[in-house]
C-alpha cells in the first residue's frame, strides 16, 4: 500500500469566482476517496490548521482548508490577517459558504474522488461547517463536523462586532448528518446550548452525533494552545474518523 | 472561551512594527486567545493602520494583572509630566 501524500498550497476559484489561496492535501494512492473541507478557526490559515488538513490526507481523504481572510489581507502572516479580519467582525456567512462550497466543488472535481464530501470546522468554523451545512444545496455535504462552534443558536452581544447570527431559522434546512464535538467547561458554546441544539435537532429528525468531554474546555483540538487535552483530542479525531468513514467511505 | 468582544479606539501617534515604524490610526483591545502567550486568555491590544494593510500593526498579548498594571504605569506616568504635554494639541 502507498502510503504516501502532498500537501501544497494552490489556488481555487472561491465564492463569486475570486482567486483564493487554499491548502491542499491527499493520497497519492490513486483509489477513489472521500473529501474533506477544513474551516480554519478564527486565529486563520494557520500551521495547526494545516497539520489537520494533513492529517486527514494520511488518513485517506483529500482535504482542502481555503484561506478565508485571502481576499481581506493577502500574503499576510495569518496572525495579521486574523487580526484585520477581527476588526472588520469576521468574515460574512454569504461568502464563506460560496468558499466552502467552492472547495468541495474542487474536490468533487478531482478523478479520485468518489463524489462524497464532508466539512469540518473548530471555533468559528464550526458555527460555519453547520452553517454551511444549511445553506448549500443538498447533496453539497454529506457529512459536517462542529467542533466547538458558538453561536450556533444563541447570536453574539450586541456590542459585538462580529457579524455572526444565530443559526436557528436555518436548521431545519441542515442537508446532512452532523457530528458535534463539544467541551464541558466551555462556555461559548456552554453545556446548556450544546443541550438546546441537541434537543432543537431531535425535534427536526435530523442525523447528528454530538459528544462532549468532561475536564476540556474550548479550543481542546489545538495543540499549540494550552487549551489542549489530549484525551478529548485524541478521542475526538477517532469519532470524526469513524465519522466520515461511514459517511464519506465508498 | 472566544469572546468576540473588542473595543476599538481612534489613536494618534506612530508605532514600530515588522516593516519599521508607521503612523498608527487605532487600536483594538480584546479579551481572548493568545497567538503566542502561553495562556488560555490574554488581553490583546492591536495598534493598528488598517489602510497600510494587515501588517501595519504591533501587538501584545498580556496577562489581566500586566495589563493591569500597564494601565496603572500609563496613568503614573501621564501624572508625572506637565499636563497636557503630550497632548496631540500641544
Amino acid at each position: 500500500m502507498n502510503d504516501a501524500i502532498q500537501a501544497e498550497t494552490t489556488t481555487i476559484p472561491g465564492a463569486g469566482g475570486d482567486q483564493i489561496e487554499a491548502y491542499y492535501a491527499r493520497p497519492l494512492d490513486p483509489q477513489p476517496r472521500g473529501g474533506v473541507v477544513v474551516i480554519h478557526h478564527l486565529p486563520g490559515y494557520d500551521a495547526p490548521t494545516k497539520e489537520m488538513v494533513r492529517t486527514f490526507a494520511v488518513n485517506g481523504f483529500a482535504a482542502i482548508c481555503p484561506n478565508l481572510y485571502h481576499r481581506d489581507a493577502p500574503g499576510a502572516s495569518p496572525d495579521d490577517a486574523a487580526a484585520f479580519v477581527r476588526g472588520q467582525g469576521g468574515v460574512p456567512d454569504e461568502r464563506l459558504v460560496g468558499d466552502v462550497g467552492a472547495a468541495a466543488a474542487f474536490l468533487r472535481a478531482q478523478p479520485s474522488s468518489n463524489q462524497k464530501i464532508g466539512v469540518i470546522g473548530h471555533c468559528s468554523g464550526g458555527r460555519q461547517s453547520v452553517l454551511s451545512a444549511c445553506d448549500l444545496p443538498e447533496g453539497t455535504l454529506n457529512a459536517a463536523v462542529d467542533c466547538y462552534g458558538a453561536f450556533v443558536l444563541s447570536s453574539p452581544p450586541e456590542s459585538s462586532p462580529m457579524k455572526a447570527t444565530s443559526l436557528r431559522e436555518k436548521l431545519p434546512r441542515l442537508s446532512c448528518p452532523l457530528l458535534g464535538l463539544f467541551g464541558g467547561d466551555d462556555q461559548y458554546p456552554s453545556p446548556a446550548e450544546v443541550d438546546e441544539l441537541e434537543k432543537e435537532l431531535t425535534a427536526l429528525g435530523k442525523t447528528f452525533e454530538f459528544h462532549s468531554y468532561e475536564g476540556a474546555g474550548h479550543a481542546f483540538f489545538s495543540v499549540n494552545r494550552p487549551a489542549y487535552r489530549p484525551e478529548a483530542a485524541m478521542d475526538g479525531w477517532s469519532r470524526i474518523f469513524a465519522f466520515y468513514g461511514q459517511h464519506l467511505g465508498a | 472561551m472566544c469572546t468576540y468582544l473588542t473595543e476599538t479606539v481612534a489613536v494618534d501617534g506612530s508605532g514600530k512594527g515588522a516593516g519599521g515604524w508607521f503612523t498608527l490610526t487605532q487600536a483594538s483591545v480584546y479579551v481572548d486567545h493568545p497567538q503566542h502567550a502561553p495562556f488560555g486568555h490574554t488581553v490583546n491590544i492591536d495598534f493598528a493602520n488598517p489602510g497600510q494593510g494587515p501588517a501595519a500593526r504591533v501587538a501584545v498579548e498580556l496577562t489581566e494583572e500586566a495589563a493591569l498594571a500597564l494601565v496603572a504605569a500609563i496613568q503614573t506616568a501621564l501624572a508625572s509630566a506637565p499636563a497636557g504635554l503630550a497632548s496631540a494639541a500641544a
